[in-house]
């Protein structure tokens, strides 16, 4: 597969610099965007050297945007605050239910956990809208609607599969021998769940961890139903602020530089991982 | 197994001990458990709902209908239109991105530096949240100051509306879910085809067999079982878009991008019409489960080489 044919290297040369600006350029552009004021913006042609400034994220920051026609309020940091907080503790969680569980399933050959473990599969791909809307129903009789807990609670769905395939594979393909071996010396089986399976598959715990955070942060359509402004992560404020700001390009560009960059860098922190996760442990990287 | 029993009887000879090792795996996936029934529970409530006349604000009128719903479907243009463009949508996301991401990984095949940068470059579309994705595509495609509505006048087409325009909002919405799940395709393939064995490339190498022989008769069947899961997994998620039509268009231009979970998304919402909204997700989740299992057994075959031969 050497193409070592100057036309043919040319031909890939041309074609790789055509890949990257295709998907590189639309995140630079909007970086670029988020420097510059309204005025600057607008012109036509655009520039490419424009005066930096960084008013469009102290309006994010402050909270406070000054117009001509007044002052808006931004609530643009408590979303950010709401996406920590709710891919956090929907992470915590699904790890505290899923890795016990992703063991038993890799340890134990047990008709139930093969169920289960199918059953959360098959529904990482159902409509979530099937689940979501009887849900939002139900949450207003449970007055769960627009809480922490309904929204973390509805993003195990996102995150429980993803942890439960992953790290069932990182304990499947640690030999079960050196378990049973430290048990045979006297020690519990919760002593060598956590002192020998679970140091072992660390790594792969950590990685499904970081990437069930992405993908909680990237999630729309749950808080979009469930959450109500004041619990609304990034993704669904940022539409709501586009909504709201209407003409403020700059402080919109700012807004989804600051949305992406927290999923980007652990992206690029985890890329050794994300092969694996993205496919649900099936194919390794 | 039978190593674990004989632990479990070597170190537990006590009666209670042994019973409680019996029982440790149910335990330890007991919240597991409650999680999928937690699930279960409305995607059962759903199917009875699309069985029932349900208003939320007609509640008075709620009763048992039948199939009622979804013989309305059948003489409804609405729903032709939704499953009309849900297919359109999902084919022709998943063949560009199919090919475009074999394209790319065959580029980046060997793993050099700067192949395994460029990889990881293109990992980050694929980490922006599709909903945002949507909103930077939405600022580049402005009529007013959008670059890309800029460089296409350049090329001398003026007035190019993107999502805003019916003729061209498929177009647009399917370049952001293009530029947002290339990457997805490319990087299962790249890591498919960095897995191959080597010894067919190097039998061809050898015998001096030509290029597209090589590609068509050794590297395309070698792969197959990554472009099917990869495909699949892509055609799952595609014919359920929700985030980037509803970020872009709300499903517009009047009704140009309805699919599936948007229209069902405003049937519960603006026409507060529950018996229909769950009667059209229960078509979708039908479609999605016969390919799911089509997937599923595909992608426990790729999971058991990853994991079981290691």
């Amino acid at each position: 597969m050497d193409h070592s044919s100057l036309a043919g290297r040319i031909f890939r040369g041309i074609a790789l610099a055509l890949v990257l600006v295709f998907f590189m350029f639309p995140i630079v552009w909007i970086l670029l965007m988020s420097f510059q004021s309204n005025e600057q913006i607008l012109r036509i042609p655009p520039r490419l050297l424009f005066e930096p400034t960084l008013a469009n994220y102290e309006a994010l920051i402050s909270g406070q945007l000054k117009t001509a026609a007044g002052n808006l309020q931004l609530t643009f940091m408590r979303n950010l605050m709401n996406s920590f907080i709710l891919s956090s503790a929907s992470v915590i969680l699904a790890l505290l239910l899923g890795v016990p569980a992703a063991y038993a399933f890799a340890r134990f050959k047990f008709k139930l956990g093969e169920t289960i473990a199918f059953t959360l599969l098959s529904f990482r791909f159902a409509p979530p809208l099937l689940v979501l809307l009887p849900l939002s129903l139900y949450y207003q009789q449970l007055g769960l609607n627009d809480t922490y807990f309904g929204i973390v609670w509805v993003y195990q769905l996102i995150a429980l599969p993803l942890i439960l395939w992953i790290v069932r594979g990182y304990f499947e393909d640690i030999s079960p021998d050196i378990e049973h071996a430290y048990r045979l010396a006297g020690h519990s089986w919760r002593e060598a769940f956590t002192r020998i399976a679970v140091p072992l598959a660390g790594p792969g715990i950590a990685a499904a961890g970081l990437l069930s955070f992405i993908f909680c942060w990237n999630n729309f359509v749950f808080a979009l139903i469930l959450a109500s402004a004041d619990k609304q992560p990034v993704t669904v404020g940022a539409l709501a602020f586009v909504t709201a700001s209407g003409i403020q390009y700059g402080q919109i560009a700012a807004a989804i530089v600051l949305s992406v960059t927290p999923t980007l860098l652990l992206a690029l922190y985890a890329q050794r991982y994300l092969v694996e996760g993205l496919s649900l442990g099936a194919v390794k990287g | 197994m039978s190593m674990a029993q004989l632990v479990e009887t070597q170190t537990a000879p006590r009666r209670t001990k042994r019973w409680r090792g019996r029982l440790l795996p149910y335990l330890l996936s007991l919240p597991a458990l409650l999680v999928c029934i937690a699930i279960l529970v409305p995607f059962v409530t759903a199917a009875i709902y699309s069985l029932q006349r349900y208003r939320l604000n007609l509640p008075y009128l709620r009763g048992f209908i039948g199939l009622d719903n979804y013989i309305d479907f059948l003489s409804d243009p609405a729903f032709w239109n939704t499953l009309r463009i849900s297919l359109v949508y999902t084919a022709v996301t998943v063949i560009a991105e199919l090919l475009l991401g074999l394209g790319i990984a065959l580029l980046l095949r060997r793993p050099t530096r700067f192949h395994n940068a460029v990889s990881i470059m293109l990992l980050l579309p694929l980490m922006t949240a599709p909903a945002i994705a949507a909103l930077m595509w939405k600022l580049m495609t402005n009529p007013s100051f959008g670059i890309l509505s800029y460089l296409v006048g350049l090329l001398g087409v003026h007035d190019f509306k993107w999502a805003s325009d019916p003729s061209t909002a498929l177009f647009t919405v399917v370049l952001v879910d293009v530029w947002v799940y290339t990457p997805f395709i490319m990087i299962l393939l790249l890591a498919g085809l960095r897995s191959l064995p080597r010894q067919p490339f190097e039998a061809a190498a050898l015998d001096g067999v030509p290029a597209s022989f090589v590609f068509f008769r050794i590297t395309l069947p070698m792969l197959a079982p990554y472009i099917i899961t990869a495909s699949l997994f892509r055609l799952l998620d595609s014919i359920q878009q929700f985030d980037i039509v509803y970020a872009m268009t709300q499903g517009g231009p009047g009704d140009r991008l309805m699919v599936f979970q948007v229209q069902a998304y405003l049937e519960f919402f603006q026409y507060t019409n529950v018996g229909r909204s769950a009667a059209l997700l229960m078509i979708l989740w039908l479609i999605t489960n016969i390919l799911s299992n089509i997937f599923i057994k595909n992608w426990l075959r790729l999971r058991a080489r990853a994991h079981g031969h290691a």
